[in-house]
């Protein structure tokens, strides 16, 4: 059973857990699924975090007691590990320089060679647990803390969008070009956001996240961005 | 289509809607106008869908030359409004001319005025809205607050009906405002004391604020525990506290999650007075029901559709 607090007279926030855990998010994703499929009139959208799920709905197109009803009854039909829509993203990834400037600062950190940090960051799988800070901003879980390596001091006060970096045991992609500490090692040719494109976003809440290494020539061949 | 050119754009004018709605769930912000009851109200009065988009305007209006012969409407903040440097009432729509020059007085009570053109402004939809966003550089006109020269196209006018606002219908800023809000689950990680000072003390809207958010000054609210919680989501109008104990009212512009603790959210009916607050203004919180919100949100409903009538 599961509990819809107010959050305002227009959203509900729903708390699926504590802590951040695999099984916590499975379980919003499927819950979400239900949602969308069963088409409610009157939600409009659904956002995802770590442990809660935000449900906004318009009071005035719908009837607030059926709705209570009808997200309680699909809570019941949650069955966290049968979600069917997580699918695997595949980022490219130019490790090191021109854009990676801090891959030779976290090779140091971590008392490994520069070639390991890339076999390391590249081999693990990621779980998306959430987007938010920015457009299209994804909040990865799965590295590993041998890469692990303290933001910078002083941050930048410009990083391009499609650096990828590490910042404590965390790791990311800035989607926009923005000021920011995380330790840069290398850039991503694709555009995470682009609000062009008929689906703006590369990602979401619930994908798998891989990055695989790739050449000057793949970089130029791929490349999304008018700079560098 | 018409058009019309930024002579001065005021201190800040930007195009807004009523929001994106659909990408928080990729950290894409809603936007959208500051005080939607005004942008609707606006557009009624040239005979507008309410949603369309308008320029809104804070504190100081832009100063703006018509292109085209046209129709404007103007709603919000009450301000001195002139065509060709002759003052013009301000609860009507006005027909203007090619070559008409509109310009404004400074604010006299409120924060933010919108200005309908009949036919809307010609910008393009981004992920299904006009609002501009501008941290994320997208939206409205190029995705940025309006300039000196620009030039922004309009749709076709139609036949112009003389339309008047009910002098009951602005929703306007008094000395203090009460605003009501509904408690959020996280309200329980307040001490009592807090929560009491929460509801029964004065807060000042601090000059940290803008259409992202306003920053309070007043008593500080403790928490039990600590003030960070796991990022979440939130919504127009969540109200957090970070660990200085100090409220901050999250609005338009507003991240899609946010990391401090939340103790409650500002109703929609209170929303748009909100947008019409500026640094100094006074806030008493006042907890409402539920239900209480939602009868309240279909009387402002009901309100605004009797707010603008033909005359």
């Amino acid at each position: 059973m599961i509990q819809l607090f107010p959050l305002g007279d227009s959203a509900f926030q729903v708390k699926f857990g504590d802590t951040i855990s695999e099984e916590t998010l499975l379980k919003i994703r499927a819950f979400m699924q239900l949602v969308e499929e069963a088409a409610i009139a009157g939600v409009t959208e659904m956002v995802p975090s770590y442990t809660d799920l935000i449900i906004h709905y318009q009071p005035l197109k719908t009837d607030y007691k059926s709705l209570v009803t009808q997200l309680k009854k699909l809570a019941t039909e949650i069955r966290a590990l049968q979600i069917t829509d997580q699918k695997t993203v595949r980022i490219p990834v130019l490790y090191g320089e021109p854009f990676g400037k801090d891959l030779q600062h976290v090779s140091q950190y971590a008392g490994i060679s520069e070639e390991q940090v890339i076999e390391l960051h590249s081999k693990a799988s990621y779980l998306v647990y959430m987007l938010g800070f920015t457009p299209g901003f994804c909040y990865l879980g799965g590295m590993d803390k041998a890469i692990g390596t303290p933001r910078k001091e002083v941050p930048e006060t410009k990083i391009l969008a499609g650096s990828v970096g590490i910042a404590g045991e965390q790791t990311g992609i800035y989607p926009i070009e923005s000021p920011g500490g995380w330790q840069i090692i290398g850039r991503t040719p694709l555009k995470l956001f682009d609000p062009k494109k008929e689906n703006p976003f590369l990602l979401e809440a619930g994908n798998l996240l891989e990055f695989y290494p790739i050449d000057n020539n793949e970089y130029t061949r791929l490349n999304e961005y008018s700079d560098g | 289509m018409g058009k019309i050119r930024i002579h001065n754009p005021g201190l800040l004018s930007t195009i807004q809607d009523m929001g994106r709605v659909g990408y928080q769930k990729f950290g894409m912000p809603v936007s959208g106008a500051m005080d939607i009851y005004s942008l609707q109200l606006a557009n009624s009065l040239v005979g507008n869908a309410p949603d369309e988009a308008c320029i809104e305007a804070t504190l100081m209006g832009p100063e703006i030359e018509f292109l085209n012969d046209t129709e404007i409407g103007i709603a919000g903040a009450l301000t001195d409004i002139y065509i060709n440097d002759k003052q013009v009432e301000a609860s009507r729509n006005h027909q203007v001319k090619q070559g008409d020059v509109l310009k404004f007085g400074t604010v006299k009570q409120g924060c933010r005025f919108y200005m309908a053109l009949a036919g809307g402004i010609d910008v393009p939809f981004v992920m299904g809205s006009k609002s501009t966003y501008l941290r994320g550089k997208l939206g409205g006109y190029c995705g940025r607050a309006l300039q000196q020269g620009d030039e922004i196209e309009t749709r076709s006018k139609r036949d112009f009906r003389q339309r008047q606002i009910n002098p009951d219908s602005p929703i306007l800023p008094k000395e203090t405002n009460k605003i009501r809000v509904i408690a959020a689950i996280e309200s329980r990680s307040f001490t009592f004391n807090g929560i009491e000072k929460f509801l029964s003390e004065e807060y000042t809207v601090s000059n940290q604020s803008d259409r992202m958010g306003y920053r309070l000054n007043g008593p500080r609210i403790e928490h039990h525990e600590g003030a960070d919680i796991l990022s979440a989501g939130i919504a127009n109008g969540t109200i957090q506290v970070p660990a200085h104990g100090e409220p901050i009212i999250m609005l338009a512009d507003r991240q899609t999650v946010g990391g401090y603790t939340k103790i409650a959210n500002v109703i929609s009916t209170d929303l748009p007075l909100l947008g019409q607050l500026k640094a100094g203004d006074k806030i008493r919180f006042v907890e409402v029901r539920l239900d209480e919100a939602h009868r309240l949100m279909r009387e402002q409903k009901k309100n605004l559709e009797r707010a603008v009538k033909v005359i």
